[in-house]
């Protein structure tokens, strides 16, 4: 089955945040602080005010009126403190999107600077252990004498892997449009990944009741976790809106994108671990260190894939976070486990090296029976098969371990391997079913940010009513609908689906309409290790002469419980790959020591993998049953393609060459760098 | 300024801001939203149109440069109800997840099948290159998909080049 929607995605008809045609609409440009500490001594507007078109410059010499209790990065304009540079401090609007831009180059802004620190290190004086990390998980696990473990091992590692600032950057650029009709009522085009929250976020940021606001979102271009939460631009034109008594847009640029969208945070991660004779762990410890803003704490989970993965009598993981003079750091794709498994995969892979044992063996032999830190049985668990398989597919058994030494003219050729993991969680959803002109309406306020969500839940609710997909409608993307969740943690599917299944069910009783909420059901769901797996495999050609890597293969193979569309699979799990590929080669946002705030923040500078990066990169999954998840029994598939795919490739890349560089992105400079 | 251009075949006449670009023509005034913005700086391929049949982005066109100008925007590819090959080859091969780049890549896509000569991957530059993956891969590298649909998006392409 095609995607639903793909025919007016192919037309150019599909209606993205920016795009809804408002009659009167004006345009919102934001103005940033230029200084990343400190304060706002005065904004002068006059200029900007005398411009053509100009209705109006918000800034903090007028405080828009918001809830007190607003989210720091949502709270426009209220204080004089600077958090960050790039941060939002004022605002042009004006009928048109030239003259607001233009009005707000000549907004006129005094600082009173302050001295700034964003430099995250293993050192900092500021770290702390924050009381949990993202989402609820404890920042600190122990069990058992780490360091005993170390001391009676026969091969021991002990390496500090970082990984840079990341921005998610979508294509589409975060947009949105507000309207306030004549009642007081707030409609908002957003590009967001979740309706439902977004009207809650927004109208506890104006101090509206949920009622009196409404997100539409029918077509998102793409997220990947930074339009997860509710980001400034949408306040900011629900402000703007409101005062200048007309419709505004805002769409930010691609530069403003990277400052006020959110980014992974970087990392530092330090892995100790032990092994015996036989290559089973005596010890795993795995500390990450990372950054929030003075404005929200946000900590990464980095660390908690390792309380899943291997079997380890002594296991320990903690967190620290500093809080810097920097934006808030947020979601993107596979938070924890895709910066966390970068490091625990390459870590595991030098001690292979180290004991003399293949990489995939070495797994294999470290397979835990029940969840090694919870001690909670899986529900199921089939690394082992994938890594077998894959191994079967991609010729591992032919693989010389000798790093360093096949050459095909100026190339140096090698292969790597590396686990993935990704939780298969579901949350509570609201779904309705109704019999419409003889064919079936399903309404839910799902969002669609280019997973499949319309096609997969027309697939679902057309096998749970027995009929041809072409007789199911699929409504979404509008917070009108039943609240659903966000498109976020690998969880939409498998939590507006178990809706859409209910809702379907009991349409079929009554014959005429089923609602569903699944708030009771999620919450009876047994304890158990839910978690999907998978192994990627890399083959990379690195030219001695040029420091360049190549990617000529990437395999995948996954066990995510019952894939549901396996067109929709394949194409989320090799998009999760292809940008684990850019995480390993290319993507980094760089931090101004100087001046505050990020270099590169645009896509001439941030690369992401363009077309002539990505060769063959394939995708295969294993039938999983797994009973105790949801009633289809699907797991999450849209970040687990991303998880392991930088250890691989940073894996393949020291088998080519020999050379171990544990600091990403692996550019050709660190590949021609003298060895240290 | 008042310019005219055709537009999709349709003749068009409008009054533009000296500073507006093409795209923004496009999306703002002619309510064309097909063409994309992505980045607004000539680095993400999302707005590629057709200017008198070679691809270019609107983003780094002046509307005011444009007078006289044929535009082909992803709204003018098919023909009536029935799709152009390329559109129906992306949708059978799966060559998008969010669709936000699909529009620039399917009218670069189009330009690209019209452009002779060699590209920086072609071995002989004397002989005009059969539209092998590596070549399409070469030749559509201005058009950036984050959701990483590269790999569909080649073979769509490469059946329609076939
Ligand atoms: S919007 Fe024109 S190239 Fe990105
Ligand atoms: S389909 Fe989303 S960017 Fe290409």
């Amino acid at each position: 089955m095609n995607r639903v929607e793909g025919r007016v995605k192919v037309t150019g008809l599909a209606t993205y945040a920016a795009e809804y045609p408002v009659e009167g609409v004006a345009h919102a440009y934001p103005v940033q602080s230029l200084i990343a500490k400190g304060r706002v001594a005065r904004v002068d507007a006059s200029q900007a005010l005398d411009m053509p078109g100009v209705l109006g410059v918000l800034s903090v010499e007028d405080p828009p009126q918001l809830a007190p209790d607003a989210d720091g990065e949502l709270a426009l304009f209220q204080s004089r403190d600077v958090a960050y540079r790039g941060q939002l401090i004022a605002a042009a609007v004006a009928d048109t999107y030239e003259n607001a831009r233009a009005a707000a180059d000549a907004v006129r802004v005094e600082y009173e600077p302050a001295d700034h620190d964003v430099g995250l290190r293993a050192d900092h004086p500021g770290l702390y252990r924050p009381e949990v990390v993202n989402p609820n998980y404890p920042a600190d696990t122990e069990h058992g004498d780490v360091e005993a473990g170390l001391a009676e091992a026969a091969t021991t590692v002990d390496v500090t892997y970082t990984t840079p600032v990341l921005h998610n950057n979508p294509m589409e650029p975060h947009a949105a449009v507000a309207l306030w009709d004549a009642e007081g009522r707030l409609l908002v085009y957003n590009s967001t990944q979740g309706a439902s929250p977004d009207r809650d976020t927004i109208a506890g940021t104006l101090g509206l009741p949920p009622s009196r606001v409404r997100v539409v979102a029918r077509h998102v271009g793409g997220g990947f976790g930074c339009k997860g939460s509710t980001r400034p631009h949408a306040v900011l034109a629900a402000l703007a809106s409101r005062a200048v008594g007309r419709p505004v847009k805002v769409v930010l640029t691609r530069q403003q994108m990277f400052d006020v969208t959110g980014y992974r945070t970087p990392t530092i991660q330090r892995l100790r671990l032990g092994a015996d004779a036989e290559g089973r762990l005596t010890a795993l410890e795995h500390v990450a260190y990372e950054q929030s803003s003075t404005l929200v704490e946000f900590a990464e989970q980095t660390a908690t894939p390792a309380r899943t993965m291997y079997a380890a009598p002594a296991l320990r993981t903690a967190h620290r976070l500093v809080r810097l003079d920097v934006a808030t750091p947020s979601w993107m794709r596979a938070p924890g486990e895709c910066p966390g498994m970068y490091a625990l995969e390459s870590a595991l892979d030098e001690l292979a090296c180290a004991a003399g044992i293949d990489p995939v063996e070495l797994r294999v032999r470290n397979e835990p029976e029940t969840e090694p830190e919870s001690g909670l049985p899986f529900s199921s668990r089939n690394l082992v098969a994938c890594l077998r398989e894959g191994a079967r597919r991609f010729g591992w058994d032919r693989r010389d371990p000798e790093p360093g030494v096949r050459r095909e003219g100026e190339w140096l050729v090698g292969t790597g391997v590396a686990a993935s993991t990704y939780p298969a969680r579901r949350r509570p959803s609201q779904a309705v079913a109704t019999v419409r002109n003889g064919d079936f309406l399903i309404q839910v306020a799902a969002a669609d940010i280019g997973t499949g969500a319309r096609t997969v839940l027309t697939r679902i609710a057309a096998e749970t009513l027995g009929v041809a997909p072409d007789r199911v409608h699929v409504e979404l993307g509008d917070s009108d609908l039943p609240d659903a969740p966000v498109a976020g943690g690998s969880m939409g599917t498998a939590s507006w689906g178990s809706a859409v299944v209910r809702a379907c069910e009991e349409l079929m009783k009554n014959g005429k309409e089923g609602r569903a909420d699944t708030t009771d059901e999620v919450a009876t769901d047994a304890e158990l290790a839910r978690h999907a797996f998978g192994a990627q495999f890399a083959e990379v050609r690195v030219s001695a002469v040029t420091g360049e890597v190549r990617v000529p293969r990437l395999l995948g193979v996954f066990a995510a419980g019952r894939i549901l569309d396996a067109g929709l699979a394949r194409s989320q799990f090799i998009g999760g790959m292809t940008m684990g590929l850019g995480m390993a080669l290319m993507e980094e946002t760089l931090t101004d020591e100087e001046f505050g705030g990020f270099l590169r923040r645009d896509l001439a500078q941030y690369h992401v993998p363009a077309c002539a990066d990505v060769a063959d990169v394939e995708a295969v999954w294993l039938e999983e049953e797994d009973d105790a998840l949801n009633p289809m029994g699907n797991k999450g598939i849209g970040e687990i393609g991303i998880v392991g795919t930088a250890a691989a490739i940073g894996n393949a890349v020291h088998h080519a060459t020999g050379r171990r560089i544990r600091d990403l992105p692996i550019t050709p400079a660190k590949i021609l760098a003298p060895s240290p | 300024m008042d310019i005219t251009l055709q537009v999709n075949g349709l003749p068009r006449t409008v009054d533009v801001d000296p500073r507006m670009s093409l795209l923004d023509l496009l999306r703002e005034r002619l309510g064309l939203i097909g063409s994309k913005k992505g980045c607004d700086h000539g680095q993400c391929g999302a707005c590629t149109v057709l200017v008198d049949g070679r691809r270019a982005n609107s983003c780094l066109a002046l509307a005011v440069a444009m007078d006289g100008s044929e535009i082909t925007t992803v709204e003018g590819l098919a023909n009536g109800d029935e799709l152009h090959p390329l559109q129906a080859a992306f949708i059978e091969h799966d060559a998008f997840q969010c669709g936000y780049c699909t529009p620039g890549q399917l009218c670069s896509a189009a330009g690209m099948l019209g452009e002779p000569g060699p590209s920086a991957v072609t071995p002989d530059v004397l002989v005009d290159p059969d539209l092998t993956p590596e070549e399409i891969r070469e030749r559509m590298s201005g058009n950036l998909c984050r959701c990483g649909a590269y790999v569909n998006i080649v073979s769509a392409i490469a059946e329609v080049a076939r």
